[in-house]
């Protein structure tokens, strides 16, 4: 909520010549402590993570390292010694891409519902989708065993019926990004332009508010992905097999895959915030040239 | 693109609008919009909610009891809520004093460089995807065969505080041990949250406290943490109620209870403990009051800290 409010009059502060060196004045620390700082903050980080890769090298207790495990999702993965955690893995892809649909079918034409006609009730619906943040997961969960009782006699025990829980828990994530575009773009004066230029309501929606909110749905989607993919409390109360809860059960039988995956999921997941991080520079860029 | 090319009409707003809604019969359609995300609120939020909250108030043949509150009661209990206070404000102050010193020393740099985005991408993977994954990279590093724990060991420690902690095994596997990980999602999380109040630093108050004759020192302590304060103390709230919910970093490295999360899994698991059944409710109930506590808190906080941005 503060970062949106934040981050427009930051673009519009920014103008000052870069190539100019902050004044020893300036409330920004020096070159040199900036490095310091960070240089330490970012071995301190990296360790436990070169710690996993490490330890995935290893080769028993001899001390000896090498790709063995690596290899061995292969050659032991054919053999269906990890069938479980490759089903995890396609059960999360499901579950994703139906939170993915809720928030761009349920979520995304509310907001610009509420934007556009209702702005009155925007307050209302951001504490709803805050909310989930102040509820802990695990009592949520409480309450969705009882639900879930009932979904899974209407659509039978399917993992991707996780989806609806996991689409609660993404609310938040998803509702800022988003909001902060609307916010950022004056939906109301575009539409009554389209309008007043003939545009019918289905093409100002397809033609000008969604192409003027992509970036904010693109880091909405790409967050949701990464809030899905590593959902563990719900999927472990509900008895689902999902891409964590198989994490957790190779490892008591093969800790070095188990920490592969996280490894490979944790640079993933980097890897797709960084996209979302570079694609809103972008959208930045762009709206102050 | 389109924001650059159309302006807007030179027709007042309200004349163009007044033609959308004018029938009666327009209106309810559009309100019919709002319905799709309401039921799914309510069907998903709203009923597990109160489900959650209420189940605490029933016995286990549905009847209205308040004898579930017993177990308040229970020294275990009572110590799984003291542990995760003392959790959460630990990681929480830690994190806030860290995480804070991050922020300044990312002050000045561009959002829209590569070192922010490489932060703030780092920043939100290990704030909100941890977790299990986490867990099994602190198990690589201070658990009983971690990397850091075989060092100390090769060193000439070979009982250290990671494979040995109070006498009672590896450190990684007990409460106090959940401080090392917590940290490593509190940190990301605080840069994430305090960056923007910190970014709102407006370089004039540096100007005018250098034109005063203030030094640094000066500006630091009269202008930039008083304004910061409000912003540092949400944020702190926040990290507490973050580390006061998180379960599945614990449920990965622990097996029984220790916090109140995991007692929650205890209850939910068990069907051994007769007549305690909808402990779980109580449990819930519990963690609710405290977050309520907790987001009254730091909405206040958040409408003093705003009070400087405009």
């Amino acid at each position: 909520m503060s970062a949106t409010r934040a981050t427009p009059r930051l673009a519009a502060t920014r103008p000052t010549p870069p190539k100019q060196r902050a004044p020893r004045y300036a409330a920004a620390p020096s070159r040199t402590t900036r490095s310091i700082i960070l240089v330490i903050t970012g071995v301190v980080f990296l360790i436990p993570i070169l710690s996993m890769l490490e330890f995935s090298l290893r080769q028993g207790q001899t001390g000896a390292h090498g790709f063995d495990h690596y290899a061995a999702i292969f050659t032991a993965g054919s053999a269906g010694t990890y069938d479980v955690l490759f089903q995890g893995i396609a059960n999360s892809i499901a579950i994703c891409l139906v939170t993915v649909l809720i928030v761009l079918v349920l979520l995304l034409p509310t907001m610009i519902l509420v934007e556009v006609k209702y702005p009155k009730l925007r307050g209302i619906l951001e504490f709803v989708c805050i909310i989930p943040i102040t509820i802990p997961s695990i009592v949520l969960v409480v309450g969705f065993i009882p639900v879930y009782s009932v979904v899974a006699g209407i659509f039978g025990s399917q993992p991707w019926t996780l989806g609806f829980a996991v689409g609660i828990i993404v609310l938040p994530y998803a509702y800022r990004p988003i909001a902060s575009n609307l916010a950022a773009v004056e939906v109301v004066t575009l539409s009554e332009a389209a309008r007043a230029l003939g545009a019918g309501w289905l093409q100002v929606l397809w033609r000008v508010i969604l192409p003027n909110l992509r970036p904010g749905i693109l880091s909405a989607c790409f967050i949701t992905i990464a809030v899905v993919l590593g959902e563990y409390t719900i999927a472990s109360f509900l008895s689902q097999n999902t891409f964590q809860t198989a994490l957790v059960l190779v490892q008591h039988t093969d800790p070095y895959v188990a920490v592969i995956f996280a490894v490979f999921a944790l640079i993933f997941a980097f890897i797709l915030l960084l996209v979302i991080g570079r694609l809103g520079a972008l959208g930045r860029s762009r709206s102050r040239a | 693109m389109v924001t650059s090319t159309v302006v807007a009409p030179v027709t007042p707003a309200d004349q163009t609008r007044g033609a959308e809604v004018s029938t009666p019969r327009r209106r309810a359609v559009t309100w019919l919009g709002l319905v799709p995300f309401g039921v799914y609120v309510v069907l998903f939020l709203a009923v597990p909610a109160v489900l959650a909250i209420a189940s605490g108030f029933f016995d286990g043949s549905g009847a209205f009891t308040l004898a579930n509150f017993a177990a308040y009661t229970n020294p275990t209990i009572l110590q799984n809520f003291f542990a995760s206070i003392w959790i959460s404000a630990l990681t929480a102050a830690l994190g806030a004093v860290f995480g804070a010193i991050i922020c300044f020393a990312l002050l000045g740099t561009r959002p829209d460089r590569m070192l922010r985005s490489a932060v703030d991408s780092a920043s939100s993977v290990l704030a909100q995807f941890g977790g299990v994954m986490l867990a099994f990279a602190f198990i690589a590093t201070i658990g009983a065969q971690g990397v850091l724990t075989k060092w100390l060991v090769s060193i000439g420690f070979t009982a250290n505080v990671f494979n040995n902690f109070n006498g009672s095994g590896p450190l990684l596997y007990q409460i106090p041990g959940l401080v090392i990980p917590y940290l490593y999602f509190q940190i990301p999380l605080m840069v994430l949250t305090f960056m923007p109040a910190m970014e709102g630093l407006k370089s004039t108050w540096a100007e005018a406290n250098a034109t005063l004759g203030g030094t640094r020192f000066t500006y630091w302590t009269r202008i930039g943490m008083p304004i910061l304060a409000p912003a540092f103390f949400g944020s702190l709230i926040l990290l507490f109620a973050n580390a006061f919910s998180s379960y599945a970093t614990a449920a990965a490295l622990i097996s029984q209870g220790g916090i109140v999360p995991l007692a929650i899994r205890q209850q939910l698991t068990s069907e051994t403990i007769v007549g305690v059944a909808n402990v779980a409710g109580v449990l819930a109930l519990g963690m609710v009051v405290v977050m309520i506590v907790l987001m009254t808190a730091y909405s206040a906080l958040q409408r003093r800290a705003s009070r400087w941005r405009r």
